[in-house]
């Protein structure tokens, strides 16, 4: 066993579970959605870019494409939620909701895709 | 660029992640401990103040307690995350500041820049391994001509230098082992317009996998090689290095011409030392019992040189055994005058000190000449640094390796003509030898001469094919008339003619000229700058050739049909 692929495959999957979270329930229900579990997507997100900087394989630029995807739908749904709270005249709307769910959404797509890419490398490695 | 990049992540994974996990656990305080707003109702702060307080308390810029004062618990963590958020960030810029100046960083930072400097050349350009005595008078010799070049050197200091000299071309310099194949490559070995590959390294071994590594990758690229010894020579020769050079045996063949034909000797030596003797150091008697003190690698090549001219030699070392089977040998260093005096110094004509040792080789000289004024000196000077000795010895001629490379590799990449001439002009006598020497000095007098060659094609001399196409004939003559009043002509002379395969020496100035024709001139270099005119510009050629200076251009040509 190897532990650095059990903490890169963990921030890996880590990643993808929280984003998940963070995902499901309804579009525009902002009470199915919980701002810790956006902060916590997007600080994990950040960790498993930085975990993937300097591979030279394809795999390894694949995935760090992923990951900067990941990232930055992330800040982007992070950045709307806090124009939603401290500066949209109006509150948080369901439109806003909505667009912060849908971007997570295309995250969780970029998350899939580099555990896809991780379950490849580990087949390639066949051990 | 790749290099670069991937090293400075790699190494920056974990301070970033130290940052980013300090920031998220200070922030994720910041939004749980409970606080109070100014009106004393409680309050938590969200993520958007958390994480604008944490950035600027971490980079300890510190606006104070935003938007409201803070309770107890709020700054007791906020006291916890001051010394977290600014110690990891403090490490996150110091190891990217440790990364930038790091010696390993710094040096692939140095190649990758040469490497694209080299891969952007456009025009041929000569890689120099080795930046030594040889290599800095051939490159000081290739920007004189305008040739590019680029340098492998596996000593700072020497790239250092290089960048100090004050060239009139710009030569990019790499720190980096020759022998390595993919340092050469990063310098242009496979690059489409390199022309020749010149290994100067001091170390035989390094020159022959530089040759090699050139040989195997591309075959058809002219490379020369130094080397000190036979084996190197042999083995350098046996895959095909175009020219090899070796500096004893360099410069035994140049001596040996001293004694047999003093006048040939003289103009090889002008036409391949920038700096050549003068005229009248030929009066010196050289013919008659040479005495070489020390019987090394030099000695031996100069024996081998001397025995086929038939010259009269005494040898000297103070080593028995490398004596064994020659005749007329004396025991003894030759440093003091009793040796000397034994080997029959009062009546030789020259001394050769040639040991490896130079104070021993000064000693032998100063000796010789206080019992025999008239002697021809010859001395080897080992080392570069003791230039300023050797050049006050007055000895007839220093033999100092490197620049004797230098002047022979230069030589043969002026242009591939003149070594041909060389070769030729050996088969002639000493009164050929002495009128040519005479027009060569009434045109350079004890300026340099140089060479040059022509060549008439498209490329090169756009004009005379020009007036070919219009039926008019350029004889050898108009070459070198001067372009401002063709009565006169440049300080130049014809050496040597190739039409296909045949040879003319010192061809008249009436031959017509043909297309591929290819002709070596001497003269100065201010001539070369003149001639090149004339071959590339209708009009001048027009004006050298019929006198007339007419406009051709489209204005003129109109009217002039009226």
């Amino acid at each position: 066993m190897n532990r650095e692929k059990v903490i890169f495959a963990f921030f890996i999957v880590l990643a993808l579970t929280l984003n998940f979270g963070f995902f499901l329930g309804g579009f525009d229900e902002i009470a199915h959605h919980n701002v810790y579990e956006l902060f916590a997507a997007t600080i994990v997100s950040m960790i498993c870019t930085v975990l993937k900087f300097g591979d030279r394989t394809h795999i390894g630029a694949l995935m760090l494409a992923t990951s900067l995807v990941a990232d930055l739908q992330l800040i982007v749904a992070a950045m709307i939620w806090g124009y939603g709270v401290q500066m949209s005249v109006d509150g948080m709307t369901p439109e806003l909701v909505s667009s912060i769910v849908s971007l997570s959404g295309g995250a969780l797509l970029a998350n899939v895709v580099s555990v896809v890419l991780l379950m490849v490398e580990t087949i390639m490695v066949r051990r | 660029m790749h290099d670069v990049l991937y090293l400075l992540l790699r190494r920056l994974r974990k301070p970033l992640i130290t940052v980013i996990v300090v920031y998220a656990v200070a922030v994720t305080g910041f939004v749980l401990i409970p606080g109070q707003d100014d009106a004393g109702q409680p309050w938590r702060m969200d993520f958007f103040h958390a994480i604008y307080f944490v950035s600027f308390m971490g980079s300890t810029i510190g606006f104070g307690e935003i938007p409201y004062p803070f309770t107890t618990p709020q700054r007791a963590w906020t006291l916890v995350t001051i010394y977290a958020t600014v110690i990891a960030w403090l490490y996150g810029i110091g190891s990217m500041l440790a990364l930038v100046q790091e010696q390993g960083f710094s040096r692939i930072f140095r190649r990758r820049s040469f490497a694209k400097e080299v891969r952007n050349f456009n025009e041929p350009f000569y890689l120099v391994c080795g930046y030594g005595v040889t290599g800095t008078a051939i490159i000081a010799g290739l920007c004189q001509r305008g040739i590019r070049s680029v340098v492998v050197d596996v000593d700072q200091e020497r790239i250092d230098a290089l960048q100090m000299d004050d060239l009139p071309l710009r030569v990019p310099g790499l720190c980096a082992n020759a022998s390595l194949p993919d340092v050469l490559d990063d310098a242009g070995l496979q690059h489409a317009t390199c022309i020749g590959v010149l290994a100067l390294t001091d170390d035989d071994n390094v020159n022959l996998s530089i040759a090699i590594a050139s040989k195997l990758l591309q075959p058809e690229r002219v490379v020369v090689s130094r080397t000190e010894s036979d084996i190197h020579a042999r083995n350098l020769a046996s895959f095909g290095t175009n020219h090899i050079i070796d500096p004893f045996r360099a410069y035994a063949e140049y001596l040996s011409l001293v004694a047999k034909s003093p006048y040939m000797h003289l103009v090889y030596d002008w036409l391949v030392n920038p700096y050549h003797r003068p005229v009248s150091s030929v009066y010196k008697k050289a013919s008659g019992r040479w005495i070489i003190c020390g019987f090394g690698r030099f000695g031996q090549a100069l024996y081998d040189d001397f025995a086929r001219g038939n010259v009269e030699m005494v040898l000297l070392d103070d080593n028995p055994e490398v004596l064994e089977g020659y005749d007329n040998t004396v025991l003894g260093l030759g440093t003091e005058a009793e040796t000397l005096l034994k080997a029959g110094v009062e009546d030789a004509v020259a001394v050769v000190a040639g040991t490896h040792n130079d104070a021993d080789n000064m000693s032998i000289i100063m000796t010789a000449m206080e019992i025999n004024p008239k002697l021809v000196t010859v001395v080897r000077q080992n080392l570069s640094s003791n230039r300023l000795v050797f050049e006050n010895s007055r000895a007839d001629f220093v033999m100092e390796p490197g620049r004797i490379i230098a002047n022979r590799i230069l030589a043969k990449l002026k242009t591939p003509l003149l070594p041909v001439f060389i070769e030729k002009m050996q088969h002639y006598d000493e009164v050929w030898a002495h009128t040519l020497l005479n027009r060569m000095s009434n045109i350079a007098g004890d300026k340099e001469l140089d060479s040059w060659s022509v060549k008439i094609t498209e490329a090169s001399s756009p004009a005379v094919m020009a007036m070919f196409e219009q039926g008019l004939a350029v004889k050898l003559q108009s070459l070198m008339k001067n372009s401002r009043d063709r009565r006169r002509s440049l300080p130049c002379f014809p050496l040597l003619h190739r039409r296909g395969e045949v040879l003319t020496m010192l061809p008249g100035e009436l031959i017509e000229l043909q297309p591929e024709d290819e002709v070596l001139f001497c003269g100065l270099s201010s001539a070369k700058g003149r001639m090149e005119w004339i071959l590339k510009n209708y009009n001048i050629l027009f004006y050298i050739l019929t006198g007339e200076d007419p406009s051709f251009n489209l204005l003129s040509r109109i009217l002039k049909r009226f």
